[in-house]
């Protein structure tokens, strides 16, 4: 069983596709794309840990710093750059935007929403910085400087003219839930985008 | 030094290989240089760790690097103070596991443990070959080393494996024979030598040539060595294979006597250091030797056959490939090993990177170290997951290789 966002993403990707996954951590998505669609490409990863778990199961992994940017991969060398849950970590989350869809035609980027409900009722009603599962650490030693919310993220699509091609939500490990299809800013907890040039 | 590269024999942990005793491999085809000359014979020596399973498909090649030799793993004698310089790497349970795979480590031709090279007789000449041994290149052990694998009816390696100038010959393996290599792992090594790396690479080589004992490479004629030089030599290439780190925590500013002396005497410990090493080494090494491994350094260059598009020189390349560089080698520093990824995922290879934080500069290579150690096992596990092999050993096992050290 994959990490609910990592199922949609996985359907996602076409058949034989060219991928480079940032922040690939263990290699699971990419190893299971590689034998079930026939995917190639690279993991780049800054964790040693997963970059081991790469290695070790055959995935081609980079140990490589996003914030350094992706000067070292040529424009259009792949057809899908996909990024999990790294966004809010990055110092410029729109350049790397930027980066991603100059390196390939379309983009597949996940992130933690800060508008979900109960990230608001922390903030809002309690007056603390939300801790969830989505966001599990305390404010002073977070490695997620740029938290954004489902709407921001769309308004950014927007002014960089991008095209969104998909998009979508979870919920805990119950992703496209009802609510969340109707109110995605509101009761998605996990964002999930998928977007393109135009 | 970590303890298991300088444990003594009789101090020797359960992941030693042991006793090893080495080959000798003799070769009559005539082999064509890349310098346009041709070698009628010649010898290599090599030492095997583990077994050959009955495929023939276990077996991993080990390429040493400038100053390296065939003792990779293991002891000769039970006096020995300190195992192959590989020992950390290599044996049962370790990274390149000797249960599981038959490890194959030679010294190149042109070198001076027992391979053709400047100290072996020329058989035309009735002398030695001195400076008259031909230039080789990393091609050129690459070919020599393509048939060392087929005496040994080795068709294809579970993979090649080096460090710094040992890397390179790894690279090389892949684009000259794509087929005959199913894993590559280049550790600290570069695509090609930057005009820094060249230069100290003179330096080392004028020292030699300009020491009076050297006598145009026939020192060996005039009952000497170069010592003076090949001293220098060392010396400065010492400098290049550490960190400025490394050396700070080593030696600081420390004295080797509580005041200064104001003369050229040994003062600091670093200088005291330095001249041990390069003392110690100035007697073991052949000094043409020196000389043809910094040529062979210099030369390679697989790019510049593709006007300088490397990942077009890898294109025939067909193995998975692990790189691996150290934060603080300055001699070929982690960018040199990021180029050769970029032209690998340009071309399109499987290829992983990792940059292992170590405080021991280039040299960080042959020591142990726990990311290093943990990403070279995973590797090479995987290989040989994907290779199907089981662990070897045993009584039939060894009747395997009691059977192949009789093959002529």
């Amino acid at each position: 069983m994959m990490r609910a966002d990592l199922e949609l993403i996985y359907d996602w990707v076409p058949e034989g596709a060219h991928v480079l996954d940032l922040a690939c951590g263990d290699g699971e998505l990419l190893e299971t794309l590689a034998k079930n669609k026939g995917v190639t490409g690279y993991g780049l990863e800054i964790d040693h840990d997963g970059i081991n778990a790469c290695v070790a199961r055959g995935v081609s992994v980079i140990e490589h710093n996003l914030d350094d940017g992706l000067s070292s991969f040529c424009d259009n060398s792949y057809d899908q750059v996909i990024m999990t849950q790294a966004l809010q970590a990055l110092r410029r989350p729109d350049k790397m935007l930027d980066e991603m869809l100059r390196v390939a035609e379309e983009g597949i980027i996940t992130f933690p929403n800060f508008a979900y409900w109960r990230h608001r009722i922390h903030l809002g009603l309690r007056g603390y910085m939300p801790v969830s599962k989505s966001l599990p650490h305390a404010w002073y030693d977070t490695p997620n400087i740029h938290l954004s919310t489902f709407n921001d993220f769309e308004h950014l699509c927007r002014e960089k003219g991008l095209m969104i091609v998909d998009r979508a939500v979870g919920v805990g490990d119950h992703q496209g839930h009802w609510k969340s299809r109707l109110w995605p800013n509101l009761f998605g907890e996990i964002a999930i985008f998928r977007v393109r040039r135009r | 030094m970590p303890d298991s590269d300088t444990l003594a024999f009789a101090d020797r942990p359960t992941t030693s290989v042991g006793l090893v005793t080495p080959h000798v491999a003799r070769f009559d085809t005539p082999l064509a240089l890349a310098c346009g000359k041709v070698l009628p014979a010649y010898e290599l020596i090599y030492e095997t760790y583990g077994t050959l399973n009955a495929e023939r498909s276990n077996a991993v090649l080990i390429c040493h690097a400038l100053s390296g030799h065939h003792h990779a793993a293991g002891y000769h004698s039970e006096d020995d103070r300190k195992p192959g310089w590989w020992d950390a790497h290599i044996g049962p349970g370790k990274a390149i596991d000797t249960n599981r795979f038959f490890v194959v480590s030679l010294n190149n031709l042109g070198g001076c443990h027992g391979s053709t090279g400047p100290v072996s007789h020329n058989p035309e000449t009735g002398r030695q070959w001195g400076p008259e041994f031909p230039m080789v290149t990393v091609s050129d052990w690459v070919a020599s080393q393509a048939r060392l694998a087929d005496q040994l009816g080795i068709e294809r390696w579970a993979a090649a494996v080096g460090g710094s100038l040992g890397g390179m010959q790894v690279m090389q393996w892949t684009m000259t024979y794509p087929e005959r290599v199913a894993n590559a792992v280049v550790i600290a090594a570069t695509p090609r030598l930057s005009a820094q790396n060249i230069a100290f690479n003179e330096v080392a080589r004028q020292a030699i040539r300009s020491d009076p004992e050297f006598f145009d490479g026939w020192y060996a004629e005039h009952d000497t060595v170069p010592k003076r030089g090949l001293k220098l030599a060392r010396m400065v290439g010492h400098i290049t294979y550490l960190s400025e780190d490394a050396m700070g925590s080593k030696f600081g500013r420390d004295l080797r006597s509580d005041d200064l002396n104001f003369g050229f005497d040994v003062e600091f410990q670093v200088e005291s250091y330095l001249r041990y090493q390069g003392d110690t080494f100035s007697t073991a090494f052949d000094a043409n030797t020196y000389l043809l491994m910094t040529k062979a350094l210099d030369y390679f260059d697989p790019s510049a056959t593709q006007g300088g598009d490397l990942a077009k020189a890898l294109a025939p390349a067909q193995c998975p490939f692990l790189i691996v560089s150290f934060t603080t080698d300055w001699r070929f520093p982690p960018s040199r090993s990021r180029e050769l990824v970029d032209a690998l995922t340009r071309a399109g290879k499987a290829v992983s990177y990792a940059n292992i934080d170590s405080p021991h500069g280039h040299d960080a290579f042959l020591l142990s170290n726990p990311r290093y150690d943990a990403i070279l096992s995973a590797f090479m596990s995987r290989a040989a997951r994907e290779l199907n092999l089981a662990e070897t050993g045993g009584d039939e096992a060894g009747k395997d290789k009691a059977s192949l050290e009789e093959t002529p």
